[in-house]
Order: structure tokens, then sequence, then C-alpha cells
């Protein structure tokens, strides 16, 4: 049976390059960032699959590709068995669409200002059809804004008398409003402060228990991360170097990127517990170093390393891409985040 | 002072207001704070609670209309936010640092580093061409910047953005200030390049004994840096204390609800604590205690009197809870919000 997203050796190239003429007069070449560079996941129904890393990673590009806002380059992404690169007739596409639905981080952003909200959240009901008619509409409405702790009144109000909190609101509304099975959340929090962080995360989850959603969720916070998820997957220049369920990776993580990213989440409780921070920055993806592409910041890198790249291999219900874990040169390390008394 | 450790800053009764056309918004209210010399004072808060405005209205630089309506500023015991402008941009720089959220918009893009720092250095220092040239390579290499020798000639986009922060925070520490005002230094970088920078900025002010006021809304950079922390909640602060008293034995119940909405990694509960609603706006500050339409301990006299700072265990809290009159009968929820 077919996982119900099932990613395989998804590419994605952008093609930076100056413009042809300069190119010609200056002798330079082609420049393109491999933004996704081989990325095979697979999400089950009702969990909450996240992708971490830093930015320029990639994980951003992943989800714009998973609900079709740019065309992969390559590889194949399937929902619930349909592909989704294949070209179907109007309806059957619009039927798929339906299915999947996207939040943006910026609220600010994502969400029309010359529209009421009201009118905001009916478009997709509108859009696939999904009223009978218009006390129908407005009923769905009212109930969608509820459902996001919002009030009906606030149906006739503009995005710019809400806060940030109560627009991302808005967004989850919208998002949910075609009542959708999947919903890919990029940095749904990461504009917003902490205690309103708290109230998204919460209304999150229980969305998720209601509704039975399937999430694709992409963040750089891992404290969230860790909260929020059944499995993670780690990226690293367009690569997943690491996946696996959110408490193997976190207290036996594999691959030393992994393990120096968990290493810079602050220590709120004071345990004192010992942090390394890690040298170097992320390189440019128009130029990835060669064989692994985390050699250079690597503590364990070896020759092998700099020359081949690493192949993913199944460990511990997940898969890591590391040489230093398949030779068994890399010490296995166990990590407690237990309470300081 | 009559002190055997006079404090390095100290900021008493502070009121920063904005005069608009819809009436006085009052951003910073009351505030008051030292910081000892070597110390390094967090100030944490949600976005509009003030804490970027009360850093800088100590280094002088609050944005017309904003200015200081009551209140006043001392550093090493001399007044500093009454002085005339050049007086002041004497100061700054020499006397306190300052350090941004964004390193591409606190350099000038169309100097070398290597020039702004022999510029900022020859401002406040007494030294050669060459002999400035040579300080601003020590400064490069200290801040960790690779081949500095090579990249001093480099311009700001060459670099990338936490070799930018580091050369920022060169800038900073040019003419060895006392202290140094830092407004969400890490915010804008990764998280592996944010444990960097922080790491070397607690570094950096312990060798050179400089206090930082690091204002900034991320509560676990504040554990990682800070020796003690106040906590800001709509232009007041609401809580200040040792560091660790105020994360792991909070006294405010704003204080309360920040660290549990907070997710742990110690404990992976199915919900995070909420606090219901949001920050007011300025221009719908309630009555009383600000905090109290969001509460859940709320009594009658937070509805009508303003608490200031009080003894609450190791920390100063202001909360009616440590007073020992109470919060007084409390107050039905529905009454509230009524």
């Amino acid at each position: 049976m077919p996982e119900f997203v099932q990613i395989d050796g998804l590419k994605r190239y952008f093609d930076v390059s100056a413009p042809w003429l300069v190119r010609k007069i200056e002798n330079r070449p082609r420049q393109i960032v491999q933004a996704v560079d081989g990325v095979d996941i697979t999400i089950a129904k009702g969990e909450t699959f996240s992708l971490v890393g830093e930015s320029g990673c990639g994980k951003s590009t992943v989800a714009r590709l998973v609900v079709g806002l740019y065309p992969p380059t390559a590889g194949t992404i399937e929902f619930d068995g349909h592909d989704m690169a294949q070209r179907r007739g109007g309806a059957e596409t619009s039927a798929l669409r339906r299915r999947l639905q996207m939040i943006f981080q910026d609220p600010y952003a994502s969400l029309n200002p010359r529209w009421r909200v009201f009118d905001i959240i009916a478009e997709p009901i509108r859009a696939f059809g999904l009223a009978k008619d218009k006390a129908d509409l407005r009923q769905q409405v009212e109930d969608l804004l509820r459902q996001v702790r919002l009030t009906p009144a606030d149906g006739a109000k503009f995005p710019h008398e809400f806060s940030g909190g109560q627009r991302q609101r808005i967004s989850i509304a919208r998002a949910l409003a075609s009542r959708p099975e999947f919903l890919v959340c990029d940095e749904p929090t990461s504009a917003l402060d902490v205690s309103v962080q708290a109230q998204i995360l919460n209304l999150m989850m229980d969305l998720q228990r209601r509704l039975q959603l399937t999430y694709l969720f992409i963040s750089h916070n891992l404290a969230v991360v860790y909260h929020i998820s059944t499995r993670v997957g780690v990226m690293y220049l367009g690569r997943v170097v690491e996946q696996a369920p959110t408490e193997t990776l976190f207290r036996r993580p594999k691959h030393p990127y992994t393990r120096m990213l968990l290493d810079t989440i602050p220590d709120l409780e004071m345990t004192g517990r010992q942090r390394t921070p890690v040298g170097g920055e992320v390189p440019s993806p128009i130029n990835p170093p060669s064989g692994c592409t985390f050699h250079p910041r690597c503590p364990f890198a070896n020759e092998r390393c700099k020359v081949e790249p690493p192949k993913s291999l199944p460990v511990e219900g997940g898969s890591v891409a590391c040489h230093g874990i398949e030779e068994g040169r890399i010490p296995v390390e166990e990590r407690s985040y237990e309470k300081a008394s | 002072m009559a002190t055997n450790n006079p404090p390095l800053l100290e900021v008493k009764n502070l009121r920063v207001e904005f005069p608009t056309r819809r009436g006085t918004l009052l951003a910073v209210d009351n505030v008051s704070f030292e910081i000892s010399p070597g110390e390094v004072l967090g100030v944490v808060g949600e976005s509009g609670a003030g804490k970027s405005l009360t850093g800088n209205a100590i280094i002088g630089l609050l944005e017309p209309p904003g200015r200081i309506a009551a209140g006043e500023i001392r550093l090493e015991g001399r007044r500093i936010d009454n002085l005339p402008y050049e007086e002041m941009r004497k100061v700054r720089g020499a006397r306190i640092g300052a350090i941004f959220q964004d390193p591409l918009t606190s350099l000038n893009p169309l100097y070398s580093v290597g020039r702004q720092l022999v510029e900022t250095i020859q401002t406040h220092k007494q030294l050669s061409a060459t002999a400035a040239r040579a300080r601003a390579l020590e400064l490069l290499k200290e801040v960790g910047i690779p081949a500095a020798e090579h990249r001093i000639d480099h311009y700001p986009h060459q670099f990338s953005g936490g070799m930018r922060q580091r050369v920022v925070i060169a800038l900073a520490l040019c003419a060895d200030p006392r202290l140094i005002v830092a407004d969400e230094p890490t915010t804008a970088l990764d998280v592996s390049i944010q444990a960097q920078i922080i790491a070397l900025l607690k570094r950096l002010c312990r060798e050179h004994k400089t206090a930082v006021m690091l204002v900034t809304h991320d509560m676990g950079v504040i554990a990682e840096t800070a020796d003690r922390v106040a906590v800001m909640y709509a232009g007041r602060i609401a809580e200040i204390g040792p560091v660790r008293d105020v994360i792991k034995n909070a006294q405010h119940p704003y204080t309360r609800g920040l660290m549990g909405s907070i997710p742990h990694l110690e404990e992976r509960g199915e919900r995070l604590t909420q606090i219901d609603g949001s920050m007011p706006r300025l221009t719908e500050i309630p009555r009383g205690c600000a905090f109290n339409p969001r509460c859940t301990l709320r009594g009658e006299r937070c509805m009508v009197d303003r608490p200031e700072l009080m003894a609450a265990g190791a920390s100063r809290a202001a909360c009616w809870l440590h007073d020992e009159r109470g919060v007084g009968p409390s107050v039905a929820t529905e009454l509230a919000n009524a």
C-alpha cells in the first residue's frame, strides 16, 4: 500500500546566472543553486512530519514543491497514490488540490489587505463549490472562525485590525476551509511572540486530533519541532541527512550535524548541560563542498567524506546519510534532558 | 556615591512618550533599574513591551517623535539623558557601545570594514592611522574573523551574516566602552551561528569587564548569557531578579505564563501553557495592573491600583500577590471581560 505522502528523489534547481549578454561579455559560467538535491520522504496519515535546518537548506522549497507552487526539476511527489506532476483533467486536479493546503510564515503578507476576513475564508469554499447556498456558506465560515477561537463578528473586519497571532488564526481558518487532509505549514509560528506561539501550536494540535489532519511542518526551532512532531527530518544543503522518530532523533542523534543542531538549543532549565558550539557556517548552495557537504564543519570527517557523497542508510526506525555512522567510527551518543531538581 | 559598589548605569522612573494625533502613547512607563560594572542584564519581553525603546533611550537614539518625558539616566553617576546631541555623540561609542539586530544596516556598505573600524577608533582615541589599523586588525582577530589581515579590506557585503555581526561587535568594542547595549544581537542569525555569537559576546565582556544590557525576546539567549533579567510587559517592568530565580521560580504570573509557553526539551507535554489574549495596545492599557485582563490570579485590587515592584523571593515583582494585603477578593472572569 502506498504511503499517504511519498516523495522520491525530489530535486529543484534554480538558475541564478547573470543575464545572457553579461555572461558572454564577462565569460562567466551559468550558476545553478541546488536548493533541493534528492529528497526522499514518506509521511503517514495523521502524523506530523517536521523538516528542520538552517536558512538556505531548502526546507521551504520542499514545502512549496509539495503543494505545487514550484514544479520539481526531477523526482516525484505522490499524494494518496496520485502523482502530483501528472497532468489530469481540471476536475480531477482540483479535487486533489482541495485536499492539501498551505499555511505561510508571515501572516502580514499572506492575507489580502483589501478583503474582509469573511471573504478571505470563503474564497476556497466558493472556488471548490463546497457550499449549497449563501446561508450554508455563511454557516461554514462562522464555524471555521469559531474553530480557530475567533468570533463570527470578526468576519466583517479587515486583516489590519488583527494582531499577528489572530491573523495566523485567520490563515489557519482559510487553509481549513476546503476541508483538507494534508496541511503544509511553513514556519507558521516563527513571526510570533512565544506566548502567541504557544496558542497557535496548541490550536494546531487540537485541530489535528479533531480533524485527523496530516502535517508537514517546516521550522528552524528545534524545541517547537520536538513538541509537535511524530517524526523529524534534518536538512542540510538540499539533502535530508537524517530522519527518525522524534524521540529517537533527540535522544540518540546519529548524524554529526543533528548533534550540532541539538547543541544549539538554549538550556532553559539551566542544567549546565555541556554544549559545544561548532564553528563554521553553511556553505553556499551554488558551490556545495564535494563528497559529504557537511565535511568542512564535521569533527569526524576523513578522506572518504571529502570525496564520496554518503548514501542514506536505514537505522533505528529512520535513516542517516553519513560514512562515519556506516563505518561505526562515530561514537554512539545518548542524550537525556532530565529536569534538574 | 555612598555605596562601595556604585552602579554603572542607573535608570530612574524613565518614561518614554510618543505624541500622536490620537493622543500621547506611553511606551515606557516608570521603568527603573541599575546595571553594575561587568554585569549582564537581560531585558526580555514580547514585541511592543518597550524593551528596545528603553535601550534606545539609554544610548540617546530615540526616533522622534518619541521622547523621554520624565525620569533620569545616569552613567557612572553622570546624567546622560539631557545631554546636547554633540555631547551625547562623544559618550556613545566611547562609554556606551551599541549592537543592533541587523548587522547589514549597522555597517556602511560603501566603506571597507577596516576603514569603518579605523574611523571609529580615531574618533575616540588619539592614535595614528597605522596604530589605529593595527588595533582594528587586533579587534577583528579577537572577534574570530578568519584571515583577518586579508578580510580587513573587504566590504560588508562580502561577509556572511554571522561574520558581519562579529564586525559589528568589534565596532562596538573599539573604544573600550563600559557598557554595551545589545538589541536583539542574534535574532537575525541562524541557530548555530547564534550560539557562536552568544559565546563570543560572553567571552569578550568577561575579558574587557564590559557591562551589557541585552535586549531580546528570546528567553533561551537570556538563560545562557545574563546575570540578572528584567521582564517587561506593556512598557513596565513586571519582574526583575537573578536569572536563575526568574526562570525557575518566577514570581509574576506573566513571567510564569511566559516560561510555560516556551516548548521545553525536558518536558514533552501534550499542551503548552498558554496565556490567553495578547498584550494590550498602548492606547488601551487597562487601569491598575496592565496584565490584569489576562491574569488568572486577578483580584479586585489589581483592577484599580497599579502595583510597583516589590520584594518577592529573591526577585522583585510588580504584583499585588506579594503585598501583605494581597490582591483582594477575586473577580469573576466574566466581569473583567465585560
